[in-house]
């Protein structure tokens, strides 16, 4: 309709010289999609990675789309239906919008493709054949516990710098974390931030270094004797610290974090961050990639939730809490080591 | 005035057919799947959105406007219909009225601000950017609104013709280009935008009225943002609040690479839908050769100066 009928007999032409070209080759290697949620992230570049070379081993062609910031789920779903187009059997996505992106999903899966979350779960989870994921409470107890006891009794003013209103990975890792020092916490099905009276301050950095830093002044202005920060990622642990710094407090204040990238295990080592908890993306990715090839070979599915796990990684060590070095950490993170 | 103002502009006519011709001619040789009636009505649908926002960006750049506030208008119109069909349980026909009203009361806002307060409209979209979005953040929480009525996403549902599975969307889509194709051209009124937008000045003093023109003009964008904010819900089949983010600039993008002049007054509001369907193609395109869709933002990039390079360089020819 939007092509003049001039030219029509020469696409033609062109197509059949495509399809006659596409059909000398004998069996088509399986085609999975992987839907992240930018392109630019180094959390999902790295799993972009991680899934390319999995494909590569195991002989299956990868297709890699994602929104074009994060929250776009229209973009995400228009990359999921050009995958499939391109004959993609199974889908790997990182919802953006665990809610939004359900309709999708069941319209994707209605027509026999397989679909896994990665990374953060749809809502409801079993909108998926299956989740990869790493147990974000797990990882905000983990560093709950570890700040509990390296605070040795101190009366604790906590700032929070959390994700954004109403995800399902910011709520986890928070509440978890407020489990893991003994606060009063929501469970882990809880899209609900707990507040608690050692909470001085609660604010949404959207997980990025520059809005972290501002909301982190803010925090200043509001509780200037706060001794421990909880952020949601390292970027945002690294905007606290600059905050911190500038106002000339870095060192009376403990700052934990969760993701364990290559540059956060730096920084944890340089003492900005206590500890961290670090995840798994490469793991998730060649998990996922693996599940295709599977699905492709025998027509099974993966089903339910996979924990990817979650380690701790700290500075210091401290007693009563098991954790790992920053050398080991450094040999696990994910980015630009 | 006697002949349509569209009779002067080579380029900017055929550079998008081009464009959009040579990019399915280099898709269609690298997979055999590009020219398929699925995958190309599948880009229909995914063009849709974006496609009926651009039907009104057209009508306001070629008054020598612009429009910010497009995308975040439509998300809050989508909010709307979607809460009220959903927990104020209106009717489906009455909810979606309410959210193509609340988009068409923004268009009116956008109109009387640049009509009768003189503002640039550059400024006053910037405001009303932020406040629809605002707004539509504050009355949603935030949180994606599910389990709609099969009402409200029926324009999602598709038909199929051979192998091609059409949207009742993308169908209204292309027949509300041709209403605005027709009054465009053939009625006074379309000509009428024409001629403020070639100089406002000029078009007063030969007694049109121009600021009722300008005013008509942004209330039937936000009429259009309305219809695109069903056609969203429909599309994703959830009230989504972060919707429209892109959806703003990939509009204005869409007009610019359709050729429609931005210093107003030139372009052919079905150059638009081209627009639209080259960066759909792209997307689409680069999906199934297995490329980064960064590639799209570059060729983008690369096709919006060289879409403004070929207007300003006619419009120096015909002096």
């Amino acid at each position: 309709m939007f092509i003049s009928p001039r030219f029509v007999p020469a696409l033609a032409v062109l197509a059949l010289a495509a399809s006659t070209a596409s059909t000398a080759l004998a069996a088509d290697p399986p085609v999975i999609g992987l839907v992240t949620k930018t392109e630019t992230n180094p959390f999902f570049v790295k799993m972009k990675e991680g899934a390319q070379e999995e494909a590569k081993k195991l002989g299956a062609k990868l297709l890699s789309g994602a929104g074009k910031a994060d929250g776009d789920n229209a973009g995400q779903i228009t990359a999921m239906e050009n995958m499939i187009a391109a004959g993609a059997k199974t889908i790997l996505i990182t919802p953006s919008d665990a809610k939004a992106i359900v309709p999708a999903i069941k319209k994707a899966r209605d027509k026999g493709v397989q679909v896994i979350a990665l990374d953060s779960p749809a809502d409801p989870p079993d909108a998926t054949d299956a989740l990869f994921a790493t147990n974000n409470y797990t990882a905000g107890v983990l560093i709950g516990e570890y700040a509990k006891a390296a605070m040795a009794g101190k009366t604790p003013k906590i700032v929070a710098l959390d994700l954004l209103p109403g995800h399902p990975v910011g709520a986890q890792r928070h509440n978890g974390f407020m489990k893991g020092f003994g606060l009063a916490a929501n469970d882990a099905k809880s899209n609900e931030l707990s507040k608690a009276p050692e909470i001085v301050c609660m604010a949404d950095s959207f997980g990025d270094q520059a809005k972290a830093q501002t909301v982190m002044e803010n925090c200043l202005q509001k509780a200037p004797d706060v001794n421990l920060v909880y952020t949601i990622n390292e970027p945002a642990a690294a905007g606290a610290y600059n905050a911190l710094k500038r106002a000339g407090k870095e060192k009376g204040v403990m700052i934990v974090s969760v993701d364990g990238g290559c540059q956060g295990i730096k920084d944890t080592a340089a003492g900005v961050i206590a500890a961290t908890s670090q995840q798994y993306p490469l793991k998730m990715a060649a998990m996922g990639v693996a599940a295709g090839v599977e699905f492709a070979k025998t027509g099974k599915k993966a089903s339910g939730y996979v924990d990817t796990g979650v380690t701790l990684i700290a500075g210091k060590s401290v007693a009563g809490v098991e954790s790992k070095d920053t050398k080991t950490g450094a040999e696990l993170c994910w980015g630009k080591k | 005035m006697a002949k349509s103002p569209t009779h002067h502009i080579p380029w900017g006519a055929l550079g998008p057919w081009l464009a959009l011709l040579g990019a399915c001619i280099f898709f269609a040789t690298q997979s055999d799947r590009f020219l398929t009636g699925g995958n190309l009505s599948l880009i229909l649908q995914q063009v849709m959105v974006v496609g009926v926002i651009a039907i009104g960006q057209t009508l306001i750049i070629l008054t020598a406007g612009i429009d910010l506030s497009c995308g975040m208008v439509m998300a809050l119109g989508s909010i709307v219909m979607s809460k009220f069909a959903t927990e104020l349980g209106l009717p489906v026909p009455l909810a979606i009225l309410c959210g193509i009203g609340v988009t068409t009361l923004f268009g009116l806002l956008n109109g009387l601000l640049v009509t009768r307060i003189k503002l640039p409209p550059f400024i006053v979209t910037l405001g009303t950017l932020n406040i629809a979005f605002a707004i539509t953040q504050l009355y949603s929480s935030s949180q994606t609104i599910t389990d709609l009525p099969g009402g409200l996403t029926g324009l999602g549902t598709t038909f199929t013709i051979g192998s091609a599975e059409v949207a009742w969307g993308s169908v209204l889509m292309v027949a509300l280009y041709v209403l605005a194709w027709f009054v465009l051209r053939e009625t006074a009124s379309g000509r009428h935008i024409y001629a403020v937008g070639n100089n406002a000045e000029a078009t007063r003093l030969v007694g049109i009225p121009t600021q009722r023109v300008l005013l008509a003009v942004y209330v039937a964008a936000g009429v259009f943002y309305g219809i695109a904010s069903l056609l969203s819900v429909a599309r994703t089949g959830v009230g989504d609040p972060n919707a429209g983010q892109t959806e703003n600039l990939d509009a204005i993008t869409a007009v610019v690479l359709g050729g429609t002049s931005l210093f107003g007054g030139r372009g052919i509001v079905l150059g638009s839908l081209i627009g639209v369907l080259i960066v759909g193609v792209f997307r689409n395109g680069l999906t199934l050769m297995g490329v980064s869709s960064i590639y799209q933002v570059l060729v983008t990039g690369v096709l919006v100066i060289l879409a403004v390079a070929a207007d300003q360089l006619s419009r120096k020819g015909a002096r």
